[in-house]
């Protein structure tokens, strides 16, 4: 049984059909990268997978159950965790108030005792804490952990998003174009830690990605989408050579790994 | 010394104006929208409780009336967002607006019919009781009003802090998308932010009518509450609070060295004043965007 199965898939806007007919599954312990260009259908997946969107037709299958009736606010309990791509954070609050949200799920509530912050409680915060600080060390997020948000570059912003979805301790992590934006080193920083999050952590990783060269670095396996359809599935390599993608994805004159920088 | 007297009673009816424009600011902090209505909650508040606790009424003991009007009115503001507002999501905020200065009247309207227009006062425990030093005469009333409001703001303030349901509040009313997927049911943690400002406004309305008489009109004090959230920065629950002190301790101090009938005028040229000065509020949390 793999973590997760999408089966026949459709969504369609009106008239549009953003996603047609798309199976794949993700394996635990992968990472799966999503490709293809603008209005290819990656972003409309993920949010199909994060329950925003319904599809019309197709079933999607989380652990061997069905998730088309999950609430979008039911997804982190269920071990799915996202980020998105123009960064979602809390900004009237710090870096570790941020990261302690996203410990909600496992959070036991008595609100008496929350109140009066009895031992209990004192100690439930203390385990969170540290699942917390667990995360900060881990993305080096230290000198920022008491920074308000809304002060704070964006590459660390982005870093922060991929905190709290960590903090919540998922099986499957979403990052949805973790790297746009960022600098070289920065986009070196998340490939690192994409393969941390896989290889220490053991978090599968799916992700929508413009940048090849991360794609390329980190993904085991890589879905190449244009206009809502599937051209190929494979290794990074695989996909790239594959000549529906050269035609469809990077253009059949340009051969350029981001010629659709954009 | 009636200094001291101006201050005491500018600051009660100043804690009153502030719990009533805490109700505003937190649904608009939560959900976008501005409740109109939230005078007029404080007024069915303090009805409910003189409809239980008067001996004219049911008679029932003053403590359990207060609890009692606090459980109808925490419900009232969960079934309203529930049945109504849920409904309106996705509509433009005038619409909102329009429907809560509806709900107003309907508000005003229907406790006139249940216990009449005339001003009644609340038989509570804190009512008429005086407190004289010298030739000092302070209200025990106004003084309660003051320490039951700041025992609440630190209630606020460890509830928001500290639990579980608070944080999450907080967290939607900063960003809606990330607090549904942190896990937080978003849509539900709404409800449960007008339930908290019926609560509040009810605990308003008890603390006002028991410092003086409640009628139905009295909600249209909210419109002040509404200027001192502006005021202290809407959006800010400290600056609620803030604005609401400001506004309340001008007012006796305008009524007793300006010329009859002014004073009235002076939260709103505050309010003027202020919008000219610093259009966002004195704790003000809005920040300009970055392009």
């Amino acid at each position: 049984m793999s973590l997760l199965e999408l089966t026949n898939v459709t969504l369609r806007f009106g008239g549009l059909v953003a996603v047609n007919d798309v199976s794949f599954n993700v394996e635990e312990g992968e990472v799966f990268a999503l490709v293809g260009p603008n209005g290819a259908g990656k972003s409309t997946i993920f949010n199909m997978i994060s329950r925003f969107y319904t599809p019309a037709e197709g079933e999607i299958k989380f652990e061997g159950k069905s998730i088309l009736n999950w609430e979008p606010h039911e997804i982190p309990s269920q071990g799915i965790a996202r980020t998105f791509q123009n960064i979602e954070l809390f900004e009237q609050a710090s870096v570790l108030q941020n990261l302690l949200v996203g410990r909600h799920t496992h959070r036991r509530s008595n609100f008496l005792a929350d109140m009066v912050f009895t031992p209990f409680v004192r100690n439930e915060e203390r385990v969170h804490r540290e699942a917390v600080e667990h995360v900060i060390d881990f993305l080096d997020l230290q000198a920022y952990r008491d920074k308000m948000i809304a002060g704070l570059p964006y590459g660390v912003r982005k870093v922060v998003e991929m905190g709290r979805a960590l903090a919540i301790k998922p099986k499957l992590l979403l990052l949805d174009e973790p790297a746009s934006g960022l600098s070289v080193e920065e986009t070196q920083d998340v490939a690192f830690w994409i393969e941390d999050i896989k290889k220490v952590m053991g978090i599968t990783v799916l992700m929508v990605e413009h940048d090849m060269h991360l794609v390329g670095a980190v993904s085991d396996r890589v879905m190449a989408l244009a206009d809502g359809r599937m051209l190929a599935i494979g290794t990074p390599q695989e996909v790239q050579n594959d000549p529906a993608v050269i035609e469809a994805y990077l253009g059949s004159d340009d051969m350029s790994e981001d010629g659709e920088a954009a | 010394m009636d200094i001291l007297q101006l201050i005491v009673s500018g600051l009660a009816n100043g804690c009153v104006y502030g719990l009533i424009a805490l109700g505003f600011v937190l649904i608009y902090k939560a959900t976008e929208a501005v409740n109109f209505a939230q005078g007029d909650f404080m007024m069915l508040g303090a009805f409910i409780t003189l409809g239980f606790t008067n001996e004219h009424y049911l008679g029932l003991p003053f403590w359990l009336s207060v609890c009692l009007a606090i459980a109808i009115m925490g419900m009232l503001g969960y079934l309203l967002d529930l049945i109504v507002l849920r409904r309106m999501f996705g509509q433009s905020q005038v619409a909102v607006v329009i429907l809560t200065i509806a709900l107003g009247f309907v508000i005003r309207f229907i406790a006139g019919a249940i216990w009449g227009h005339e001003p009644q006062s609340l038989e509570s425990p804190i009512a008429g009781v005086e407190l004289r030093f010298g030739g000092l005469a302070l209200g025990m009333d106004e003084i309660w009003v003051i320490i039951i409001t700041v025992l609440l703001t630190l209630l606020l303030y460890f509830f928001f802090a500290r639990t579980k349901l608070g944080v999450a509040m907080q967290a939607s009313s900063q960003n809606q998308l990330a607090a549904y997927y942190m896990g937080i049911p978003v849509k539900r943690i709404h409800s449960m932010i007008w339930a908290l400002s019926g609560i509040v406004a009810t605990i308003a309305g008890i603390l006002f009518a028991s410092k003086g008489s409640i009628d139905p009109t009295a909600g249209l004090l909210g419109i002040k509450a509404f200027a001192a959230a502006v005021i202290g920065g809407f959006g800010s629950l400290p600056g609620a609070l803030l604005g609401g002190l400001i506004v309340g301790l001008v007012e006796p101090f305008a009524a007793r060295y300006m010329p009859a009938g002014y004073s009235q005028i002076f939260p709103y040229l505050i309010l003027i004043i202020m919008l000219i000065v610093r259009p966002h509020g004195i704790l003000s949390q809005i920040q300009t965007k970055k392009v």
